[in-house]
């Protein structure tokens, strides 16, 4: 868990909750490439689970290991239920839901970085 | 829930309702996830008041996520009059004595640790109950 992980992420967060706007504001239907631009999130996110959990049981940081975990777990849960949720309304806030959980994601990627170096409480 | 939804009541779960409702549900998960941890991990006598704050803020969330989700609107008014009346009132009491929240809750300082969201979020909320309920007419 290191500075560009939470902010490469964090980044590119925001290029997707861009994404989801310009959808939203252009009045799109939920497209094919913003599907797929967020199962490429979710990947990552996942693959920050998995390593982010390795990387506790290995570090010799004084890390609050439940709020860690529980923060990674949440940035897994967030892409789907928010894609489930957002799929099913027609209108443009459908995308707004995205916009939301991206930006949700963005602001937890920058707090996980904080538990870890023992910065936020 | 006691709140039966009228027939013809406005639909608060589509449209801006539904960007609405995941932040809603963002705030429900961030304060009662946050109260959950704190109550089992840091409780001691000088942080009852905050904790038990955050804990009761989340559950506002809660119910208040889940009425706008289904459309209750007497039960998303109550709760989020109470989410209003609570983000206000502690974030006053927070800015004159600093001694008496010793630890952060979502609506400390009226919500600076969130980006004031949770001071926006409530009258966001009440315009929507408003808007939803003239176009149902």
């Amino acid at each position: 868990m290191t500075d560009p992980v939470a902010y490469v992420i964090a980044i590119l967060a925001l290029l997707l909750a861009a994404f989801a706007g310009w959808h939203m504001v252009r009045d799109r239907e939920f497209s094919n490439p913003l599907f797929y631009a967020v199962c490429v999130l979710e990947i990552v996110l996942v693959a920050l689970l998995v390593g982010g959990s390795v990387a506790l049981g290995s570090t010799s940081r004084d890390v609050d290991g439940v709020l860690f975990i529980s923060y990674l777990v949440t940035m897994v849960v967030i892409p789907p239920a928010a894609v489930l949720w957002g799929i099913a309304e027609k209108s443009r806030w459908g995308t707004g839901v995205v916009v939301v959980a991206m930006l949700t994601i963005a602001a937890l990627s920058v707090r996980l970085l904080g538990i870890w170096k023992g910065t936020y409480v | 829930m006691s709140d039966q939804p009228v027939p013809d009541a406005g639909d608060t779960s589509h449209g801006f309702g539904r960007a609405l409702v995941a932040v809603y549900a963002v705030f429900a998960l961030a304060a009662s996830a946050r109260s959950i941890v704190q109550l089992f991990t840091e409780l001691d006598s000088e942080t009852v008041v905050p904790y038990v704050l955050s804990a009761f803020a989340g559950v506002v969330y809660v119910i208040a996520t889940y009425a706008l989700a289904r459309s209750h609107r007497r039960l998303a008014a109550v709760t989020i009059g109470i989410e209003l009346v609570g983000v206000i009132t502690v974030g006053v009491l927070s800015l004159a004595d600093a001694g008496l929240f010793p630890d952060q809750t979502v609506w400390s300082d009226f919500g600076r640790g969130y980006g004031f969201i949770p001071l926006v979020l409530p009258f966001v909320g009440l315009w929507w109950l408003r808007r939803t309920s003239s176009s149902a007419t």
